[in-house]
């Protein structure tokens, strides 16, 4: 038991040595505690036994004593293993110190040896340094000596150097060198030596600035010996604005003007090449030589950039400007409206040459004149092309003219072919605008370059194309007939009415469809976006329409006038007194009635029938007889009755309260009978006008009442109340009857029998 | 003045001629001619009162013819001519006159417009000379010298053109000179009028669709507007204020105003009537206003009157 607990000490003091006994303790606190834990530290022997005693049998016991006997004997047997193992490493360990001890020994010995060594290395090599310091600086002086006279010959010998450049042309080298000489020779002038190798090279220097000068001057060297030229002058301190005054003068003899070419295309060719590839080329130059020039320090180089562009822009600005009023005079010369595409070729060409310019040089004023250019030549194109289209108008009037002209001598009947000369009008019309707009078209086709500028997107479609062409042109055609209603029958008349009648089918067409078919086709064409206010199609039919009415108002009144005119002379170079009793209608009634029925043609060809006002299918006999009932009960009785002149007035006043007010040159419609109507009104009011200012005799009277039967048969049919006829007619006996000596009226059989005769 | 209703006057027959009374200085005073085959003609003279809007009228015998030009003498105010219809022999002349009215028309018969069938016989006019024309054809129209002495008067016959001077009492009529109208065809003056202006030389006439100017000292033409109108030209009148001023009317509906030292263009047309116009006169007070009158569709030449006079008045 007592070597147990020694044993356990020592144990512990090996635990306590090498720091092990804390995680042995802690892992077994709680089981240690027990004083029967034979491996406890709390480990009470006597316990234990009692413990053992107590609760074990014999056998037990025995077998208790048996394993302790074996645990005690192996942990003997471990014990003496480790002691023995200790022991040999404490001996190898106080063998090594031991070896190491003799090793330090030696060492110290070598490095006294080595500290000697190193005292006799620096004694020496001070006494080297010694010997040597004399040679050095001699050494040195010498080879800057020899720098000296090395520089000192490249000084004598310059002049000869630089005259062999002179008569090389070398001139690149000379200035080299001279420059290099030059800080010297100006720094050691006061000696005389030097002063003369400098005024040597001086003069051999102003004689070779002169050279150059003069090559500069002569040109005809190419651009890069001209650059090279300028390059050496610049650095021979000639003042820069000199040289760039003189570059440009110089460029400006050289910059070739364009001659007047044949066709604009050749002649804008021309120009480019010639004129502006040869500007740019010089652009280019002069900017590499003067403007993009790499800065050197040299302070009089600073300000060359500003004054050389400002030179540059100038000398631009002016050669542009007379280039450009070549080019303008050119273009006014393109008269002839044939062929757009190539004024547009050329003046697209002319825009994108001088691209290229404002590419070399912003903020040139250059393109922007040549898009205005080109602006303008477009303006005046259109104008041109207005022009154009208002003569071809006129020209197809004129061959109009000649064809209604023509049939009347072959002596076919009158306006014959009306309706194929009305669509071959328009139609030629519409195609020559067309055309038009095709041509101008070009001028905002796409690969064109000018096409995208602002005035050729907006302005040139809505102001140019739409109203200054379009809108004047229709508003020309509006115009132009009116003149014809205006002038023509009271200066010289010689307007055909049938070209009246035309024109104012060719208005109404315009009015219901051909506008808005041209002003639609343009803004599909051109894309027109309206920023200014534009012509609107209502008010471009208005006008048209209002053509058309004035022009069929005019034919109504011509033709009504030619039948007046010829009634009046009938009426009134008559002897209405002394006339023999009828016998025949007057050929002037028939003559009427054949004109009316050829007018009647004429307009069936080109307007609608028209609507009549009460139109019966009766024969004109019945309607006939019906108003000579009316007249003979109405008018003519009271009228023979001597003794009552007041009533005729009386009654006939009454009458007209109650009959409709007749509007003799009011305005016709668009059809035939209205225009027809509108002529037999005027025709037959001027005959009674002129009866009223006649005075007849019994004769003169019944003729009277014949021709008016004879118009009464004929006439109704033409017009879109059949009563008006009648109540003209009425009158116009009426009146003859109140003119008339001895009012004896025919009777109306013989009237009847007379006219269907005739 | 223009608030007033329109004054109208009825006659019996239908008239055509009218003329107010210039050398009648106290009163506005229009005489009228009437037109009838079968009747006498007669005078009417009218005076209107404009504070009151009322007329008051006389009447004269005109035995002589159906009147289809009156011209009153603007000097005294008892002169006055006609040209007239005479109808014998189953023919038919249209000669001139110059009558006076006698002294007593004015204190005579007043009658009231409502009673044109006066009982009594109304005084006739008494001739004072024929202007005669016979050798030159139809009168159209006789002219005073406008502001004058009732001395000279002008008739237009046919294609002539006759200066008269009249003798102190009106009773004696000489051709002083005369104008010739020459050309193809039958030229016939319609119309014409004795310019106020340039001393009273210058006289304008009307033929057919043509106006012409006349100086009255040479008589020989010193313009002629070609086609003035484009039918025949019915009636012209000079303005009082402008002396170059001219006005025409005629049968293609249209007034025309001339400058006669440009007769290329007119200075202005008027289109506003739908027919003839048969006379154009400038109003005498404002040279602003001119005033027509037309025959429109009326058979009846009494309206014709009212609407001349309702111009007059405005």
């Amino acid at each position: 038991m007592a070597v147990s607990s020694r044993k356990r000490r020592v144990h512990g003091m090996l635990k306590l040595y090498y720091g092990l006994n804390e995680e042995g303790k802690t892992v077994d606190q709680a089981e240690s505690l027990d004083p029967c834990d034979i491996n406890g530290p709390h480990f009470d022997p006597e316990v234990y036994l009692n413990k053992l005693r107590r609760e074990c049998s014999l056998g037990e016991l025995m077998d208790q004593e048996s394993c302790m006997v074996k645990q005690i004997r192996s942990l003997d047997s471990d014990m003496q293993t480790l002691v023995y193992e200790n022991y040999n490493k404490f001996i190898s360990a106080t063998d090594t110190i031991r070896k190491m001890k003799n090793d330090f020994k030696k060492m110290e010995d070598e490095m006294d040896c080595l500290t000697t060594n190193m005292a006799a290395i620096t004694v020496f090599s001070a006494r080297i340094s010694g010997t040597l310091q004399d040679q050095h600086a001699q050494i040195t002086k010498l080879s800057g000596v020899h720098t000296l006279l090395r520089k000192l010959q490249f000084l004598f010998e310059l002049p000869a150097r630089l005259n062999k450049c002179l008569e090389l042309q070398a001139y690149a080298q000379a200035v080299t060198s001279h420059r290099r000489a030059r800080c010297v020779l100006q720094q050691y002038s006061h000696m005389p030596s030097f002063r003369g190798i400098q005024d040597d090279c001086h003069a051999i220097m102003d004689k070779l600035a002169q050279e150059l000068r003069q090559k500069f001057r002569d040109g005809g060297s190419s651009a890069k010996d001209l650059s090279e030229c300028v390059e050496l002058l610049l650095q021979l301190d000639e003042p820069a604005e000199e040289l760039c005054d003189k570059f440009l003068t110089h460029a400006r003899s050289l910059s070739a003007t364009p001659t007047a070419g044949t066709d604009i295309l050749e002649f804008i060719d021309r120009g480019c090449n010639e004129f502006v590839s040869s500007l740019c080329l010089v652009i280019a130059s002069y900017q590499e030589l003067f403007v993009n020039r790499p800065q050197e320090s040299n302070l009089a180089y600073k300000n060359i950039p500003q004054m050389a562009v400002g030179k540059l822009h100038a000398f631009v600005d002016s050669l542009a400007a007379r280039y450009f009023s070549l080019v303008e005079r050119r273009i006014q010369e393109e008269k002839s409206v044939g062929d757009n595409s190539l004024l547009v070729r050329a003046l697209d060409r002319f825009h994108r040459r001088l691209q290229a310019v404002a590419k070399l040089l912003p903020g040139s004023a250059v393109p922007s004149q040549g898009t205005e250019i080109v602006v303008r030549a477009a303006r005046e194109r259109v104008k041109q092309y207005l022009a154009a289209l208002q003569s071809f108008y006129l020209d197809s009037l004129t061959d109009v003219r000649q064809a209604l002209a023509a049939p009347r001598l072959g002596g076919s009947s009158a306006g014959g072919g009306l309706p194929e000369l009305l669509s071959s009008l328009s139609a030629s019309i519409l195609n020559q605008i067309k055309t038009v707009l095709a041509s101008v078209h070009l001028f905002t086709a796409k690969d064109i370059t000018f096409s995208n500028k602002p005035y050729f997107k907006g302005e040139f479609c809505s102001q140019g194309v739409r109203e200054s062409l379009v809108v004047n042109f229709i508003k020309f055609v509006c115009q132009s007939s009116r003149q014809f209603c205006e002038s023509a029958v009271d200066r010289g008349g010689s307007t055909p009415p049938a070209l009246l009648l035309l024109l104012s089918r060719l208005c109404l067409d315009y009015e219901t469809s051909t506008i808005s078919y041209i002003l639609t086709l343009t803004d599909e064409q051109f894309l027109v976006q309206h920023h200014s206010p534009v012509t609107a199609v209502t008010a471009l039919c208005g006008e048209a329409r209002e053509a058309a009415q004035k022009l069929l108002n005019h034919y109504v009144k011509v033709q009504g006038l030619i039948i007046s005119q010829m009634l009046r002379k009938s009426v009134e170079t008559r002897d209405w007194v002394n006339t023999i009793e009828p016998r025949n209608v007057r050929a002037v009634m028939k003559r009427v009635v054949e004109d009316t029925t050829s007018i009647d043609v004429q307009v069936g060809l080109l307007y609608e029938e028209g609507v009549r006002k009460a139109h019966s299918s009766d024969s004109s006999k019945r309607t006939f007889s019906v108003y000579s009932s009316s007249r003979q009960q109405s008018r003519y009785t009271p009228s023979y009755t001597p003794s009552a002149p007041m009533d005729t007035n009386l009654m006939s006043n009454i009458h007209k309260l109650f009959s409709e007010r007749i509007d003799i040159f009011s305005p016709v419609e668009f059809n035939k009978v209205s225009v027809l109507t509108g002529i037999i009104k005027i025709s037959l009011k001027t005959f009674l006008e002129c009866v009223r200012l006649r005075t007849f005799g019994r004769y003169g009277l019944q003729q009277i009442q014949v021709d008016c039967h004879y118009l009464q048969m004929y006439l109704w049919r033409f017009v879109s109340d059949e009563n008006l006829v009648h109540f003209l007619l009425d009158e116009i006996v009426g009146s003859t009857a109140h003119r008339c000596l001895d009012p004896a009226p025919m009777e109306q059989s013989v009237i009847e029998v007379i006219c269907e005769r005739g | 003045m223009e608030d007033d209703a329109p004054v109208i006057y009825g006659l019996e027959f239908q008239a055509r001629a009218l003329t107010s009374q210039t050398a009648e200085s106290d009163a506005i005073r229009f005489l009228v001619g009437t037109q009838s085959l079968k009747f006498d003609n007669q005078i009417h003279i009218i005076d209107f009162d404009d504070e009151n809007n009322i007329i008051s009228k006389s009447v004269l015998q005109h035995e002589a013819g159906e009147i289809w030009h009156i011209s009153a003498s603007p000097a005294d105010k008892a002169v006055l001519t006609t040209c007239y219809n005479i109808t014998s022999e189953s023919r038919v002349v249209t000669s001139s006159a110059v009558w006076r009215m006698p002294p007593e028309w004015e204190s005579g018969s007043h009658e009231s417009p409502d009673d044109p069938h006066n009982s009594h016989n109304p005084q006739s006019l008494d001739l004072l000379c024929h202007l005669d024309n016979s050798a030159h054809g139809n009168a159209s129209c006789v002219l005073w010298e406008p502001m004058g002495d009732g001395k000279r008067v002008i008739s237009l016959a046919d294609n002539h053109a006759l200066l008269w001077d009249l003798t102190e009492s009106s009773t004696q009529a000489t051709i002083s000179s005369s104008a010739t109208l020459e050309g193809k065809g039958q030229l016939k003056f319609t119309s014409g009028k004795w310019s106020p202006h340039h001393n009273c030389t210058q006289l304008a006439t009307a033929n057919d669709t043509a106006i012409r100017g006349w100086d009255l000292r040479t008589m020989k033409q010193i313009y002629c507007i070609e086609n003035a109108h484009g039918q025949l030209v019915r009636d012209l009148d000079f303005n009082p204020n402008k002396q170059y001023y001219l006005a025409s009317c005629g049968d293609d509906c249209k007034v025309k105003f001339w400058d006669v030292r440009n007769i290329s263009e007119p200075v202005k047309t008027l289109e506003e009537h739908s027919h003839w116009w048969v006379s154009v006169a400038h109003l005498r007070d404002t040279h602003t206003h001119t005033y027509t009158h037309t025959v429109t569709s009326k058979i009846n030449g009494n309206l014709d009157n009212d609407n001349q006079k309702h111009g007059c008045l405005r």
